[in-house]
């Protein structure tokens, strides 16, 4: 599996007998969220899931009632309530001693911003939920207002002239709590994706995964280079994928190039960054700063092995 | 059966602690709870309770509180929670939707005036802000009730013709924090009352999506699914009080408690704890002569209007005690009743204990010496209570 096919289309034995996300869809081409749902379906296999999601723009993939895109059990809830509904049936599902993995599919906005206490405290009491932010750092939902995912430099409907402040550090927020898994993912990696959403499945207690996820209609990208726009913001170090068990204990799985090259086209190939005109002299003190706290936290002084294989 | 001498908060515990207990054959019991006075004992002896197949969390919010409750009902649970004031206005989002979705969660409410400025005291301001959300609503004057209230309200409220959320109201100290006697009914026999908890829509095998988007006629059908399922409540309850008795050996109170109402030229209509004081007005007046009666609206959700329209005819005076107000309008339940009486009488709006004012015999006897002085009916009148 090279790039994960949209849709359902490119359906194989391995997957899910039914995708997760069903074909006839309304997600934008080239939505990140797609390739996500795509890549867990294949890692799901059969497995008992459910799946609880927030107000966000995948709310409104399950489609019109009665008929719904996404084919899990499935429960919609109020913005800020992922994670507490996600607790309500993970709990009913321990009691029952069922083998039921709970998924909360929140937007950055429901992680970083409105649903932050109750992630937080949903983290603290280790409930068993896997926590997936598909992080397209905007509101898309509502057409693309800043959130504190929002990186520095780029325009958004409420940050016309490209956000000023410097994305907010959800990992280490998540890391701090000390849960069990804790991961970013790459769309472009499928291999180091699947075998951490198959981890991340199967660990109990509370699991996060941080998924940079493109979105053509708020970034002003063309759909097709959605899966290059993930890779290029892991090369060059501007998306650190990583994994922290038991928020301690840390693992650098992609080391990036750090290079202009890859930077500068990340950001030329996205409308966002034109109006605020952003410059690699301006993001790269950031990239630095990240990656020598990721570092000292991974315990490595040398770079970590490129492209480790995974599984 | 036992009898027991407990706070109101307490017995709201103890019935949803049994009433969990009884759904230990099912799919359990799980909620999720936050402090807030004067509802905070009844979270904390939820917690003290073992409830075998049972959990309570111990969450970050009351909207986190009603958001666990959501997920746990609409995994097939019973589900329950407390709170009050505040606490209620901050949950109050997923209260909307756990209506919506149809889920039998039970709360119980200790009634608090809303602030800031803080204000600790009874008000039914908080509760009535569910009013027009598709919760039923009970309003209680004393701790049997609430008792009583909390295990009909799982019983109404996962009903297959109601399905939908249930509140259990207790004034705020004044109920809340008095010990009383409560007979509390054996394990067994709630196991009996309460049949196990069925959420036909939970979310079990089929791939189907709770709260989805719907176009407007969707909307409206649902809408008027639950508006249907809430009238047919109140035949529902009489059903309940029914089993109640056969079960427990005695009648828990109507959804309109009449007191000397049959034969009354002037009414005092009311809710919660005023409603026992209004009664002891009425023993006192009788003794003078008076042909006065009460009229206490236990039920709120769906109304009971069969009932006060049947008390009201022929009632020449009522006098309607809010312990609320709607700013820019008056007492709510007058707002509410004032139809259901006979067109020429006098149904005078009194928002009275409001914030927490002790309502006592004396000032009820002034309001009754007021509404028999009008000549018509005039606005609403806040009366302060010292
Ligand atoms: C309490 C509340 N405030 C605001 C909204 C409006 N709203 C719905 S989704 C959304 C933004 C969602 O952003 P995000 O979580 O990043 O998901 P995305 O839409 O980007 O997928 C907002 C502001 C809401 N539904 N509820
Ligand atoms: S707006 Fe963005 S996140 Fe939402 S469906 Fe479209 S591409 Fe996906
Ligand atoms: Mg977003």
């Amino acid at each position: 599996m090279n790039e994960p096919a949209l849709h359902g289309m490119a359906q194989t034995k391995k997957d899910r007998s039914a995708p997760v996300l069903r074909p006839g869809n309304t997600n934008c081409g080239g939505c990140g969220m797609s390739n996500l749902l795509q890549m867990l379906s294949r890692a799901a296999e059969d497995s008992d899931i459910k799946i609880v999601i927030p107000a966000c723009c995948a709310a409104i993939t399950t489609g019109v009632f009665p008929e719904s895109s996404i084919s899990v059990p499935t429960i919609l809830t109020t913005f800020a309530a992922g994670a507490s509904v996600a607790t309500g049936v993970a709990s009913v599902a321990q009691l029952n001693n069922e083998e039921t993995r709970v998924i909360c599919l929140a937007g950055d906005g429901g992680t970083y911003d409105i649903g932050m206490g109750t992630l937080s405290a949903a983290a603290e009491r280790n409930e068993d939920i896997l926590y997936i932010c598909y992080d397209n750092e905007i509101y898309g939902n509502t057409g693309g207002q800043r959130s504190s995912a929002t990186p520095t430099g780029a325009s958004t409907t409420t940050t016309l002239g490209g956000k000023s402040e410097v994305k907010k550090d959800i990992m280490g927020i998540m890391a701090a709590h000390h849960i069990p898994y804790a991961a970013s993912i790459s769309l472009a990696h499928a291999d180091d994706t699947l075998r951490k959403l198959r981890f991340a499945l199967n660990v109990k207690g509370f699991r996060f995964l941080h998924v940079l996820a493109p979105c053509p209609t708020g970034w002003k990208s063309e759909p097709a280079v959605s899966i290059e726009l993930v890779r290029l913001a892991v090369r060059s170090g501007l998306f650190p994928i990583f994994e922290v068990f038991d928020g301690d204990h840390y693992t650098i799985n992609i080391e990036p190039d750090f290079s202009s090259e890859a930077l500068l086209m990340y950001l030329s190939l996205q409308r966002r960054f034109r109006k605020s005109g952003v410059t690699e002299e301006a993001i790269r003190p950031n990239i630095e700063r990240y990656w020598h706290q990721l570092r000292a936290m991974s315990g490595r002084i040398m770079p970590a092995i490129r492209n480790i294989k995974a599984d | 059966m036992s009898v027991e001498l407990i706070s109101a908060n307490h017995a709201a515990a103890l019935g949803a602690t049994l009433a969990g207990r009884a759904n230990r054959t099912a799919r359990g019991f799980c909620s999720g709870v936050y402090p807030i006075t004067p509802t905070t004992e009844c979270m904390e002896y939820l917690c003290g309770q073992e409830i075998e197949k049972g959990k309570v969390v111990r969450v970050d919010s009351e909207h986190s509180a009603m958001g666990v409750c959501i997920g746990a009902s609409s995994a097939g649970a019973r589900s329950f929670t407390a709170t009050s004031s505040n606490g209620l206005a901050y949950m109050l989002e997923n209260c909307v939707a756990a209506a919506s979705y149809r889920l039998p969660i039970v709360m119980a409410v200790s009634n608090r005036t809303l602030g800031p400025p803080w204000n600790i005291w009874a008000d039914h301001g908080d509760s009535l802000l569910l009013r027009d959300l598709g919760w039923l609503q009970f309003y209680c004057a004393d701790n049997q009730e609430v008792f009583d209230t909390v295990l009909c309200a799982f019983k109404l409220a996962e009903d297959p013709r109601v399905l939908m959320p249930a509140i259990s109201c207790m004034d705020g100290f004044i109920l809340s924090h008095t010990m009383a006697q409560v007979e509390i009914p054996g394990q067994k026999l709630v196991d009996r009352f309460l049949p196990t908890t069925k959420v036909p829509h939970r979310l079990n095998k089929s791939a189907h999506t709770l709260g989805q988007l719907e176009i407007p006629q969707q909307a409206v059908a649902h809408r008027t699914q639950h508006h249907q399922a809430m009238l047919a409540a109140v035949q529902v309850y009489a059903e309940i009080q029914d089993s109640f008795e056969e079960i427990f050996g005695r009648r828990v109170a109507d959804p309109v408690v009449a007191y000397h109402a049959d034969d009354a030229d002037t009414l005092i209509v009311s809710m919660g704890t005023i409603g026992t004081t209004a009664e002891r007005v009425v023993d006192q007046l009788r003794e003078q002569g008076q042909r006065v009666g009460s009229i206490r609206v236990r039920m709120f959700r769906p109304m009971p209007e069969n009932d006060l329209r049947k008390y009201f005819a022929g009632t020449k005076r009522i006098a309607v005690l809010d312990r609320n107000i709607s700013l820019g309008y008056g007492g709510v339940l007058w707002g509410e009743i004032r139809g259901f009486s006979d067109p020429d009488a006098i149904v005078q709006g009194y928002m009275v204990g409001v914030a927490g004012g002790d309502v006592r015999r004396e000032h009820i006897i002034n309001l009754l010496t007021d509404l028999q002085q009008c000549k018509t009916e005039s606005a609403p009148k806040i009366v302060e209570v010292a």
